[in-house]
């Protein structure tokens, strides 16, 4: 294992537009929301910028190509800006460069911004029809709820778990989130739903109802990173630094060889203990204070909570049903709502998840701050239960 | 001896109550009463000539070795494309491209016959196997008998010299333009002329003398005639046509009009397999095709027809039935209803005319890859291997994967991509060879979904390109077994 970039690199400043339909609002606009709060929290100015990152994943439907769009719209110092895609995880893909830059030496003070403007399209969910000329011609013609769906089939078979036992168990995860998402302004739906309300809902892809999808939404977020050193320098204090930054992806045994059940996100088992591994971490269930995962789908939620080795396998649908995750237990996810409430604005979501991590480290959180978290986690995934992009990024206190 | 040697058929699961057709036209077409009974066979909305054909031609070589083929004749007169070789695509699906020569038949009615006759004089003259497959899925208008009348079907025959279990006796055609009904290039409808007409001018007088001519060509009396076999809208037709050429009425076939409907093109072939399933040695099959003119074919049934292995033939594909009571949703599988698809029926379905060249066996063949190394069974077939223990370059040979049954490993029920037919069932096949792939379902129901369930893979439409003119995209699918 390389050295890696523990403590290399601390988040100097970041910012995030509220999400939703944002009607009012194109990406440039979302884009700006975010990095006016995210410049003034850093306290430094636009031009000592050496280098910036912009992750956006269906570019088609709002920016466009290139790094133009963000240094247009910030009017940028003509500074390098590179534009990230790896579906789900470009948020987080985009903080990684930033981080690895800084961590080389390259750059002083890197900013990461994601953004998505999906809510141009005139229909709900995610626009489809992508993935190039041959895969349109055999590759079912799938969505991402019926491909997430397909988790929650295989699971159920390979765990033995029951119908009903699963769907209250990813009730309870949609349930959970409503609960913190309702204590978060910025946050999407800001609503508590009842469990009758969610267990009852419409079918979107047999067994995922409507309360086991998040929503589509608009929104950016954005971070500044430079060196811990540099931070101190410009009297920063409570300083949170990136402990690591992993990223696996699929290379299609999942999806072509036989090996695999369904049941698990294979990247994200790979992922999370690099990860661990980076960050020095030897026992995360009692060393991680947070999480922020991509719960796309609740069902993604529960099983993305045993690949990062916090629930043991197959047994992850107790621990959500005891209340392990929940904000008053012992390991709270998607304290900030979560995709699920908080929105997934595809680009702008690993960004997001950092921004919670960052506010609550700082003591910033509003009435979701927890008491005293020391290590926090997030990780994305992009793409389908068979073929994905799974990031991991740990951040934490610098001491 | 050249004669017919396998033959297989194709009939679409689902069957439309004609009685739930007349309930929703009788407001209009009261007259249709006398119709309202019984079943006709519907496709499934991702179904055409072609992929029935396709379906009815596998049926066939079953017992047979595909590669041996040397000639296909597809006959229709509902060609999914005017110019583009249909018989060419049922060819690449049957993945026989080399050494075949491929040809159209349509235009009228007894196309299937003389389809049938192409295939067993080039058998006959040296030219090898020749598979004759015949389907049609015809369009009709709201409230017609046609409506009622027609059915969605396919039948194949493989024309050979060995083990011959039909004997052509010998065959007579007259081709004459008698106009009973017509559908011209600017509808997609029939328009015909009135029944009695057309009897007592057309049939009473074109078919008798057609008949009579046949039987002394192959040096056979009406009487020997076992099974008489002649498709025709007019139900005493036939029977009127055997008697007067001595043809005793108990060997005049069924029309099969109670729950399958006339199959156009296809019909005379779909009759002919229905006797074939049962007829015994000696037997002797007269095949009576009616369309601008009439083609008479007399076959006589060899000890090998008991021999040939089972097949599903007209008689499994009949067994295997749902009804279907909605003739809203026979309209909208047909395109008569325009619908609200919603924006997500919006999507470019463009073809990439290179990349379907390049990638036809995968596509059309479904032919996939095992790894000479590690001997894994893949889809598609890559240059890496997909084994995680071997990634071997470059080691993959061809590998049919048509034919495997394959088991559900997860699927689901999506109502929100869209599908002509929501939810659309769609899932992750596995072949216990090895190999896998997301793969559409069609012809299921909730209850037949499951994982662990048994799949068999059928070659349907994918796609249509309305924006350019209706290329049809086929590929593969998983239906219950």
């Amino acid at each position: 294992m390389a050295r890696g970039i523990k403590d290399k690199v601390a988040i100097l400043g970041m910012g995030c537009s509220k999400f939703g339909e944002r009607w009012d609002s194109g990406a440039e606009e979302l884009m700006l929301e975010a990095y006016k709060e995210c410049i003034a929290d850093s306290g430094i100015d636009a031009k000592q910028i050496n280098a910036a990152w912009f992750s956006t994943a269906i570019d088609e439907v709002h920016v466009g190509k290139s790094g133009i769009p963000l240094s247009t719209t910030l009017r940028l110092p003509n500074i390098p800006v590179t534009h990230v895609e790896n579906m789900c995880a470009s948020g987080t893909e985009a903080f990684r460069g930033a981080c690895y830059a800084v961590a080389s030496g390259a750059a002083d003070f890197a900013l990461a911004l994601g953004v998505e403007k999906l809510k141009d399209t005139g229909y709900g969910g995610l626009p489809g029809g992508r993935g190039g000329p041959l895969q349109a011609l055999w590759s079912a013609n799938g969505t991402a709820p019926g491909n997430f769906a397909q988790l929650a089939t295989a699971y159920m078979t390979a765990h033995g778990v029951g119908g009903e036992d699963l769907k209250k168990a990813i009730g309870h995860v949609s349930w959970k989130s409503h609960q913190n998402g309702a204590k978060n302004p910025k946050a999407h739906l800001q609503k508590a739903v009842e469990m009758d309300t969610i267990l009852n809902a419409p079918m979107i892809a047999s067994p995922l109802g409507l309360f086991d999808c998040c929503g589509v939404s608009d929104g950016a977020a954005a971070a500044i990173v430079t060196t811990p050193e540099i931070a101190k320098s410009l009297g920063k204090h409570n300083i949170v630094s990136v402990k690591a930054l992993q990223l696996s992806v699929s290379n299609g045994s999942e999806s072509g060889h036989n090996s695999w059940d369904g049941s698990y996100f294979h990247t994200t088992r790979i992922a999370s203990k690099k990860a661990y591994e980076e960050a020095g971490i030897k026992n995360p269930r009692a060393e991680v204070s947070m999480f922020e995962v991509h719960d796309c789908f609740s069902v993604t939620e529960l099983v993305t909570m045993e690949d990062l080795h916090i629930s043991e396998t197959g047994k992850g649908w107790k621990d959500v049903l005891d209340g392990f995750y929940d904000a008053d237990g012992t390991i709270p996810c998607q304290i900030d709502g979560g995709l699920k409430c908080f929105g997934h604005p595809i680009g702008a979501s690993g960004l997001r998840m950092l921004y919670e991590m960052y506010l609550q480290f700082q003591g910033r959180a509003g009435a979701r701050q927890l008491k005293d978290p020391k290590i926090g986690m997030t990780h994305n995934l992009g793409g389908a239960p068979r073929e994905n992009v799974s990031s991991v990024a740990i951040v934490g206190r610098f001491e | 001896m050249v004669g017919i040697v396998a033959y297989g058929a194709y009939v679409p699961r689902l069957r439309l109550s004609r009685q739930a057709v007349y309930d929703a036209n009788k407001w209009f077409a009261a007259g249709l009463r006398g119709l309202a009974k019984g079943e006709r066979s519907m496709a499934n909305w991702d179904e055409d000539s072609i992929t029935m054909a396709v379906e009815a031609s596998r049926d066939c070589l079953s017992s047979h070795d595909p590669e041996d083929v040397r000639s296909l004749y597809f006959a229709s007169t509902t060609h999914p494309f005017k110019d583009r070789q249909n018989a060419g695509v049922i060819g690449t699906a049957l993945s026989i491209e080399q050494n075949l020569l491929a040809s159209d038949v349509g235009g009228s009615q007894k196309a299937g016959t003389s389809a049938l006759i192409a295939g067993l004089n080039a058998s006959k003259n040296g030219g090898g196997p020749a598979l004759v497959a015949a389907a049609d899925k015809r369009m009709t208008r709201v409230a017609s008998s046609s409506e009622l009348n027609y059915g969605d079907g396919a039948a194949a025959l493989l024309c050979g010299t060995e083990n011959v279990i039909a004997k052509l006796v010998g065959h007579h055609s007259v081709s004459m333009d008698f106009v009973d009904h017509f559908r011209g290039d600017e509808t997609d409808f029939d328009y015909g002329w009135e029944e009695r007409w057309i009897r007592d001018e057309g049939y009473s007088k074109i078919v008798p003398p057609a008949i009579k001519a046949a039987l002394a060509a192959c040096k056979v009396k009406g009487s020997d005639i076992t099974h008489f076999i002649m498709p025709s809208l007019m139900p005493a037709v036939p029977r009127q046509m055997a008697k007067a050429c001595g043809v005793a009425d108990g060997a005049v076939r069924d029309l099969l009009g109670a729950n399958l409907g006339d199959t156009g093109a296809a019909h005379a072939l779909v009759m002919l397999v229905d006797a074939l399933e049962t007829a015994k040695e000696g037997d002797k099959i007269m095949v009576v095709a009616f369309g601008q003119g009439v083609d008479i074919l007399v076959f006589e049934v060899t000890a090998e027809n008991a021999k040939l292995p089972k097949r599903n033939g007209l008689s499994g594909w009949m067994a295997r039935r749902k009804e279907e009571k909605n003739y809203l949703k026979f309209l909208a599988f047909n395109e008569m209803l325009p619908i609200e698809k919603g924006m997500r029926a919006e999507f470019d379905k463009k073809t990439a005319l290179s990349v379907l060249w390049r990638k036809r066996d995968m596509i059309y063949g479904l032919v996939g890859g095992k790894c000479k190394v590690c001997g894994t069974v893949q889809f598609p077939r890559s240059q890496v291997c997909v084994n995680p223990n071997c990634h071997a370059v470059d080691s993959q040979e061809p590998y049919r994967m048509a034919g495997l049954e394959a088991n559900v490993m997860s699927f689901t029920a999506d109502s929100l991509t869209y599908s002509p037919d929501p939810p659309a069932y769609y899932g992750m096949i596995t072949f216990p060879e090895g190999g896998r792939f997301m793969a559409d379902f069609t012809d299921c129901d909730k209850e037949q979904v499951k994982v662990g369930a048994k799949m068999r893979m059928t070659f349907r439409i994918r796609d249509n390109d309305t924006m350019r003119g209706g290329f049809k995209r086929y590929f593969w699918k998983a239906a219950p077994v």
